[in-house]
């Protein structure tokens, strides 16, 4: 009877998770575009209800809220369900949408997909020969095998975008870093380009004149024959054309410096932008959340670990939200940065396969996070993977992100003044 | 000097539409074999005969700004691509037939180019309603409507997405064109398209010289400082010319003398 009662209140949480799921992908991402396939929409929101459901299930294990047996039952569930879709559903259609796109292999798509999707298999599959996760206790399919890769995929993501992140982060918007940028710059830039744009339509308008001569004098010259009026129109056209050639060659030259010209005003205006946000209440605001998160973060290493359920209830849980959260946000952006209205449905495809997998490996590594009598579960449900292999990996990709980001960052920044002082 | 001879249309629309394609065929009457991602802006001219036929036929180049990007951009895009909307004689919009969003798009593109000073987070305006009616009723600049990738349309929903467009082009209170951008047959002479393509081109050489005309006072100063340049450069010229012309009669006058005086 409790079990009835509780695969109730279970589905109820994942009809929820998903209708948020399928409002999220309508409202913020897809805002823009025109829904052609909603088996898109579909998939991205059954991800996201059974990642958050993951998440749910940690909660209740902390609360000890629903009976142990349907707790145990629904982590089985969940976790095949979520093996299936990031395993084989999202790749195969990944595959499918990408094969669509290209004009050549149209005749045979499902043909292709399944083909990559092969190629997908086998890549996965070689992922883990060179990590300690292989046991032979379990055989070729088990869930262990398919959990411990995903794990592993999962973990160097969250590793690299953390690292990244916590880099970027204060780079951004600690005002140390600001480049100054006045007015006058920008406008000096707005002006070349314009100048720019002005010197290529003189430009096309001489290659639209030569062209419309040579046309009427092509006319003219055809009609006359015989030998020297043939040889006279071939040599006139020879030097018209070069001419011609050689203006468009300018003006492809011009094209591209026009290109140059404008994502740099671009840019400028961005770090003016950051500039003003930085003077703004918001902006301080934020600022100063993230010295205290940094703060509390140092705190937490070094913090005695005196462990009671409510604490690490709230810590769990502010940890998910704010991961869930903070995941949404950044794809988001990142969709609306690369995203056309062409490869919309695959690069949705993609956040949802890294949202599935992000969600996974988190509660792998969240296993850290609660105390002994809580891990039982995880460990229980998960098999015997190698959780401390994961957290040492987490901190390998983490440590190789951040300095890598570092780097990168130094480097852009060293550029930049640099091209600003040739102006 | 030169900003008397131009006339100026831009082309807008979002990304994925077909407007370069659209504008290779307006101008190369060629089909783009390869279209990738336009970034920032691109010009191309149109040279476009006025009467002819009649001894008063000319020549015209309009040139087509093609502007790249779509409405919901970071707001830093928004303000560089501000730059390409100074002195526009015409704007034509261009919103592909099998994608709703882009046509429904085209409301805050014309916002955006005509007020110049739109909110980054866009002014969402819902179509059909009397404030977008009045507002493109008065306005000044002339506007196309062009619905691109025409031949896509399944034949059952073909009526339902002439209607939109139809709907679409009172708003704006303009001509509308549903073509094709990889068949130039679709405006190929004496078509009903060509037809209307030439009448809007007319419509925006027009307007542009009641532009001219309209503010005499709003002369660039750097014109102004030429023509001074040029009147007393003339002027001093003139000087020079009558004073050497005096000085030759003066010695004419003074050699008669010479000679009167013997």
């Amino acid at each position: 009877m409790s079990f009835l009662v509780d695969s109730v209140i279970m589905f109820t949480s994942q009809v929820l998770f998903f209708g948020f799921g399928w409002l999220f992908f309508m409202r913020q991402l897809f805002k823009d575009y025109e829904v052609r396939q909603y088996v898109v929409q579909v998939v991205f929101s059954v991800t996201f209800a059974f990642s958050c459901t993951m998440f749910e299930l940690i909660i209740f294990e902390i609360l000890g809220a629903l009976s142990s047996n349907s707790r145990y039952f629904h982590w089985k569930l969940n976790l095949y369900v979520i093996l299936l879709v990031l395993i084989f559903v999202v790749p195969f259609y990944i595959g499918y949408f990408v094969v669509s796109n290209i004009r050549l292999l149209q005749r045979q798509k499902l043909l292709f997909a399944c083909m990559v999707w092969f190629t997908f298999m086998y890549f996965f599959w070689k992922l883990g020969d060179p990590f300690p996760i292989l046991s032979p206790k379990h055989g070729i399919l088990s869930i262990e095998q398919l959990i411990s890769r995903v794990g592993v995929i999962g973990v160097t993501l969250m590793a690299l975008l953390s690292g990244f992140g916590a880099v970027n982060c204060p780079y951004t918007y600690m005002s140390y870093f600001l480049r100054n940028v006045t007015d006058s710059d920008i406008l000096a830039l707005e002006r070349r380009l314009l100048q720019t744009m002005d010197m290529i339509i003189s430009k096309k308008k001489r290659i639209a004149m030569t062209r419309r001569q040579m046309y009427q004098r092509g006319e003219d010259q055809n009609k006359q024959t015989g030998f020297w009026g043939m040889i006279k129109s071939v040599t006139s056209t020879q030097t018209g054309s070069e001419n011609l050639s050689l203006i468009q060659q300018e003006v492809d030259a011009l094209e591209e410096l026009s290109r140059q010209l404008f994502l740099e005003t671009v840019d400028l205006q961005a770090t003016k932008e950051r500039i003003e946000y930085s003077k703004t209440f918001q902006g301080k605001y934020f600022n100063f959340l993230g010295y205290f998160f940094s703060i509390y973060c140092v705190w937490k290493i070094f913090m005695v670990k005196f462990w009671s359920q409510h604490i690490s209830f709230i810590l769990v849980g502010i940890i998910i939200v704010t991961s869930i959260r903070g995941l949404l946000i950044t794809l988001t952006k990142f969709f609306y940065a690369i995203s056309s209205s062409k490869s919309s449905n695959v690069i949705v495809l993609v956040l949802a396969q890294i949202m599935g997998m992000y969600f996974v490996s988190s509660v792998l590594l969240m296993r850290m996070s609660m105390p002994l009598e809580y891990r039982s579960i995880v460990t229980e449900v998960l098999g015997e993977l190698q959780f401390n292999f994961y957290h040492r990996w987490f901190d390998v990709i983490f440590l190789v992100s951040a300095l890598s980001s570092i780097l990168f960052l130094y480097l852009a920044h060293k550029q930049a003044p640099e091209k600003h002082m040739a102006l | 000097m030169a900003s008397l001879d131009r006339v100026k249309v831009l082309v807008l629309g979002d990304s994925g539409v077909g407007k370069s394609s659209l504008v290779h065929l307006l101008c190369q009457n060629q089909v783009l074999g390869n279209p990738s991602w336009t970034v920032g802006c691109s010009v191309d001219v149109r040279a476009q005969d006025y009467k002819e036929g009649t001894p008063e036929e000319k020549t015209y180049y309009i040139e087509l700004w093609d502007v790249g990007g779509s409405v919901g951009c970071a707001s830093s895009i928004k303000s560089t691509r501000a730059v390409f909307y100074n002195s526009v004689n015409g704007i034509i919009l261009v919103h592909d037939l099998t994608n709703k969003k882009s046509s429904q798009n085209l409301y805050r593109w014309s916002l955006e180019a005509l007020n110049k000073d739109s909110s980054p987070t866009g002014v969402i305006v819902s179509n059909g309603s009397d404030y977008d009616r009045e507002q493109f009723a008065e306005n000044p600049v002339p506007l196309l409507l062009i619905g691109t990738k025409f031949d896509q349309i399944p034949d059952n929903k073909r009526n339902e997405v002439l209607t939109r467009t139809a709907f679409l082009s009172e708003d704006f209170n303009a001509e509308e064109i549903n073509l094709d951008c990889t068949n130039p047959r679709y405006l190929a002479a004496g078509t009903s398209n060509a037809v209307k393509l030439s009448r809007f081109f007319d419509k925006v050489r027009v307007q542009r010289r009641e532009v001219i005309y309209s503010i005499p006072l709003e002369i660039d100063p750097t014109v102004i400082t030429a023509c001074k340049g040029n009147i007393v450069y003339s002027v001093n010229i003139i000087c020079i010319i009558i004073w050497c012309s005096s000085l030759a009669q003066i010695k004419v006058i003074l050699r008669e003398e010479q000679y009167c005086l013997f």
